[in-house]
């Protein structure tokens, strides 16, 4: 008994208002303009983004610096991420991404590290720039292989009146021009985690690009591309770059898991970049277009539909060797989709799946999840903006509720309601719906499994969703003696 | 292509495979500038060396996977102990993210937490009007019976004044102004989250205590027999609350546990999300003035609490995370001279049984040397009891201990002849504790999760107690405490050293004749 589009758009207004029915009038005024769901045929989603999120009321969202330190540059490997102020930032923030990378952590490679500048009281009265040189000195001591440094900003620092520049500017002259990135990234900058990757990707602009080429030796091809917002969780800017690679183009860049400063400062040089989250890297990427002439065009790898649909587009750039080897990358890989849909659809078809996510993830998954026959009912962004829910048309079907930088109430009412058979949300979510009840799979972190981009994650994909729904644990969740009448 | 729908390949196996073997190797040759191997493997071979041991030493100013967090992390943990108790944290958003992450990922649990999402505006102007709104949500959405307020570093840092601005929030009319809404500053630039702990602590007791923020009378104190417990910030609060409650039982006295969030951490999946379960009632927490005595399991995470309690005329008992025999007994000696009562033959009979699995094993551990890293009174409480197994806690390691505690933990070595060879090491980090191992290498480490980067660098064999522990699943649910809790950490350290003499024999034709099949 399955609703039509009417009657779920009719429950949908229902369960909008009941919502918002607990709110004080004014926050339920604000709130109404992140909920809403997708009407056919419109441009947007109908719903209101990436403004301030309301005291109180249990935002899901994180600060700037999580978006820089934790997103953008965190993951490069071989430059030192200094967290820059009190302890705990870079403590919770601590390799808790699953960037995966290739290196003697340490040693040559820093990422699963937490360098801090612990700030005391004496820091916040009389600033922490003199600290800061000494913690360079002693960086460029102790760990003599680091290719650079990130000096990641936390709240105190722009309140005290620090000069991070300054310090770096001073610091990379004395150590031979090393690049030293001061990072304006205090949590407090902006409303969500988006500003911080706007301003981690203008200091790449501003003190990586600007300080001229490093590399004039770097040899390039008519087929150089850079893997541009792929974050390397689990390894699946592995699984991606390995297509790429059979396709015939070279991948000079990764931006930024398992990425090195090098890479960084060749990315000019590609031919093209492909660009797969969005949200985080769209900036730099029409940086680079601008100031160097590079185009950028955005791909998705979930899900064999969306793979085959990226990959003839990413080839459409290049010649005719590499749109052939496209089509015969997308057939070696077609078997192994085959059998993959053959042993998962069956078991997941029809089954419904609620999403809230950042970054590309709330869309970009969508094809994955039909690819098994699965169904989207709602979906929302943590930090998106209005061009996000522009190309989440694209996915979504008519009636498929859309919240906004959701409260922990109003998902829990939505879910309660809708009784999805799936939601793919992050940790702070995950045992909320499984206390209720609900199968429930991380969708920042693949829930510690992953790769799930490209051809080889797919089959962990779907294979994840299926173990996360058809569980037996979940028909133990009610008591016996208690589900009579 | 090695993947297979059949037996789908893992990121485990999957990368191993030779396609992405060679496309690692590619891609760091052409394009990641890496240095040569040579180069890496002879830094890699210095970083063990003594002479960088004293350069790493010589640090002033860097830190480097440092073991403690900051305040408002204690700040959560305690305020999440009380009935229907609903944390507010005042300042950037961001921060609250991170603390229910870092307890969901160590309790595997939800963990409920607003906060008032200051940003530039507030930064100039204050952050009042974000408490004003911040309540009247908090308070309408979650149906709270108690907010606890505390401080994110940016209020600090422009000096938002709590007890100002919840006394404005009431006249606005946010929440009714008899709801309680208990605070405390709580900087992240001064301590860690056991310091957090305190001062949150303190400013719930103090809320009932001394009227309220002045809005009521101050309580009268009527002594009565019943005694106070305060566990402090603890991985183990789960396991080892319900033990303490059973021990409390058994002696069959009147307690209260202040901060009591053994149940809202372990909520059962039942079809219905719990966002409060069990803690510490707002009327016990109230009465809890009129007890004769509280006992604080953890002198570190109530510097300020016990003082302020024992002002009100209460005797106080400061213990370091006991775990083992003698503070086990020392605790239990305390809870019958407070109460007048005998301790209870059941009790006594598992000391004997602890004492008794001590003895079946105490071979093995016997002059094995162990490192340890974690808060100061686990650290000191660990210790302890290793001395008791004929151990060497050979490096003790605490990034939040301080002087006295320096100097209570060398008093502790002293006081035994396995603690001859033993250093106390406060204010250190991990990345010391990395040259401690490589110059002066021990059996053992005992640590939490991060300690698994240290077993991996040096070959020290992890045993993981401490907080967090995210890459084993349900510690947090066994005690440490209690000789229940003293013959689970003895079998913990037991398993793992089974386990290092399995791994250290197990070669065929070499090693594999002292593969015993009996230990």
């Amino acid at each position: 008994m399955s609703l039509t589009v009417e009657q779920v758009k009719e429950r949908n207004r229902e369960l909008i208002k009941e919502v918002l029915e607990v709110y004080p009038d004014k926050t339920a005024k604000r709130r109404a303009k992140h909920l809403g769901q997708y009407e056919e045929g419109k441009s947007d989603c109908g719903t209101k983004s990436n403004v301030k999120s309301i005291p109180g009321v249990m935002t899901i969202r994180g600060c700037a610096y999580a978006g820089s330190k934790g997103v953008v540059w965190g993951p490069i490997k071989d430059m030192i991420h200094i967290s820059h102020g009190p302890v705990g930032c870079g403590q919770y923030s601590w390799a808790s991404r699953r960037n995966y990378y290739i290196g003697t952590t340490g040693v040559d490679t820093f990422v699963t590290m937490q360098f801090t500048s612990d700030f005391q009281e004496k820091d916040i009265v009389f600033g922490g720039d003199k600290k800061l040189e000494k913690i360079i000195d002693e960086i460029e001591d102790l760990f003599p292989l680091n290719h650079g440094i990130t000096v990641q900003s936390e709240c105190p620092i722009g309140l005290i009146g620090d000069d991070i520049e300054a310090v770096s500017k001073k610091k990379s002259k004395e150590y031979a021009g090393k690049t030293i990135v001061p990072v304006r990234c205090e949590g407090f900058r902006g409303v969500s985690q988006s500003l911080g990757h706007h301003i981690a990707n203008d200091a790449v602009r501003d003190w990586v690009f600007d300080k001229g080429d490093k590399h004039p030796e770097f040899q390039t091809t008519p087929y150089d591309v850079a893997i541009i917002g792929d974050y390397n969780i689990g390894g699946d800017a592995w699984s991606s770059r390995i297509l790429l690679e059979e396709m015939g183009l070279r991948v000079i860049a990764q931006w930024s898991g398992d990425g090195s400063l090098a890479e960084l400062e060749n990315t000019p040089k590609a031919k093209l970049n492909v660009l797969h989250c969005y949200r985080s890297m769209n900036y730099i990427s029409r940086h680079l277009e601008e100031k160097y002439g590079v185009p950028w065009v955005e791909y998705n790898f979930f899900g064999p539909t969306k793979i085959a649909e990226s990959l003839r587009t990413i080839a459409s750039y290049f010649d005719d060797t590499i749109k052939e080897k496209a089509e015969q990358v997308i057939a070696k890989y077609q078997p192994l989709m085959q059998a993959v849909i053959d042993k998962y659809r069956p078991r997941l078809e029809g089954k419904k799946v609620m999403l809230y996510v950042g970054g590309l993830r709330p869309r970009h998954v969508i094809g994955a999840y039909e690819d098994l026959g699965m169904e989207i009912v709602g979906t929302g962004y943590e930090f998106g903006h209005n061009d996000d829910y522009q190309r989440t048309t694209h996915y979504v079907k008519d009636g498929t509720l859309i919240y906004d930088d959701v409260t922990g109430f109003e998902f829990e009412k939505f879910v309660e309601k809708i009784q999805p058979d799936l939601v793919g949300s992050g940790i702070k979510e995950k045992y909320v719906f499984q206390k209720m009840g609900v199968p429930f799979r991380q969708m920042h972190s693949w829930d510690y499994s992953g790769p799930y981009h490209g051809y080889d994650g797919f089959a962990i994909f779907a294979r994840d969703m299926d173990m996360a729904i058809n569980n037996p644990v979940w028909g133990l969740a009610k008591t016996p003696w208690k589900t009579a009448a | 292509m090695s993947q297979n729908a059949e037996k789908v390949l893992d990121h485990f196996n999957l990368f191993r495979e030779p396609e992405y073997v060679d496309l690692f190797a590619k891609k760091r040759k052409e394009f990641e500038f890496m240095p040569p191997d040579e180069q890496v493997a002879e830094v890699r071979e210095w970083t063990k060396t003594e002479e960088y041991k004293e350069k790493n030493f010589a640090r002033e100013a860097l830190t480097v996977n440092p073991a403690k967090a900051c305040q408002p992390l204690g700040a959560v943990f305690a305020a999440v102990g009380f009935e229907s108790t609903l944390p507010f944290v005042h300042g950037s958003q961001g921060c609250v993210a991170y603390y229910r992450s870092h307890f969901s990922r160590h309790f595997k649990e939800p963990t409920s937490c607003v906060s008032s999402s200051m940003t530039e505006d507030a930064a100039v102007f204050g952050g009042l009007n974000n408490m004003v709104d911040g309540l009247a949500n908090s308070y309408n959405m979650y149906k709270p019976k108690m907010i606890a307020v505390s401080t994110t570093c940016m209020a600090e840092v422009i000096g938002d004044d709590l007890n100002a601005f919840i006394k404005t929030s009431k006249e606005k009319g946010s929440i009714p102004a008899e709801f309680d809404v208990p605070f405390a500053h709580t900087p992240a630039f001064v301590g860690s989250h056991i310091t957090g702990y305190d001062n949150v602590m303190k400013g719930i007791v103090q809320h009932f205590w001394d009227g309220k923020a002045g809005t009521v009378p101050a309580l009268e104190r009527t002594p009565n027999e019943s005694i106070n417990f305060i566990g402090g910030f603890d991985g183990y609060t789960v396991g080892n609350l319900r033990e303490v409650k059973r021990i409390f039982n058994l002696f069959d006295i009147d307690y209260t546990i202040l901060g009591d969030n053994s149940d809202v951490w372990d909520t059962p999946t039942d079809g219905e999300f719990r966002m409060y379960d069990g803690g510490t009632t707002l009327e016990e927490t109230a009465n809890a003035l009129n007890a004769k005595a509280t006992i604080s399991m953890q002198e570190y995470c109530t510097e300020k609490t016990l003082p302020f309690i024992a002002e009100h005329g209460q005797e106080v008992v400061a213990l370091n995370h006991p775990i083992g025999v003698a503070g086990t007994d020392k605790f239990l000696m305390e809870i019958s001279r407070l109460t007048g009562k005998p301790i209870p033959a059941e009790l006594e009979k598992e000391r004997g049984r602890l004492v008794d699995a001590i003895a079946d094993s105490t071979a093995h551990i016997h002059g094995q040397k162990f490192a340890i890293y974690g808060d100061p009174d686990l650290c000191y409480g660990l210790a302890a009891f290793l001395l008791e197994l004929g151990a060497e806690p050979t490096h003790v390691l605490a990034t939040n201990g301080g002087k006295a505690w320096e100097k209570k933990m060398q008093e502790l070595f002293d006081s035994s002849p396995f603690g001859k060879n033993c250093k106390v090491y406060a204010g250190k980090d991990l990345w010391h504790m990395r040259s401690l191992l490589f110059t002066d290498p021990v059996d053992f480490l005992i640590g939490n999760t991060y300690g698994k980067y240290l077993e991996r660098d040096t070959g020290t064999p992890l045993i993981r107690i401490g907080f967090p522990i995210f890459d084993r699943h349900h510690k947090h649910r066994y005690p440490v405490w209690g000789y229940q809790g003293g013959l689970n950490v003895l079998v913990w350290i037991l398993d793992r050293i089974f386990d290092a003499f399995d791994a250290n024999t197990n070669v065929p034709a070499k090693t594999d004749y002292s593969f015993d099949i009996i230990r």
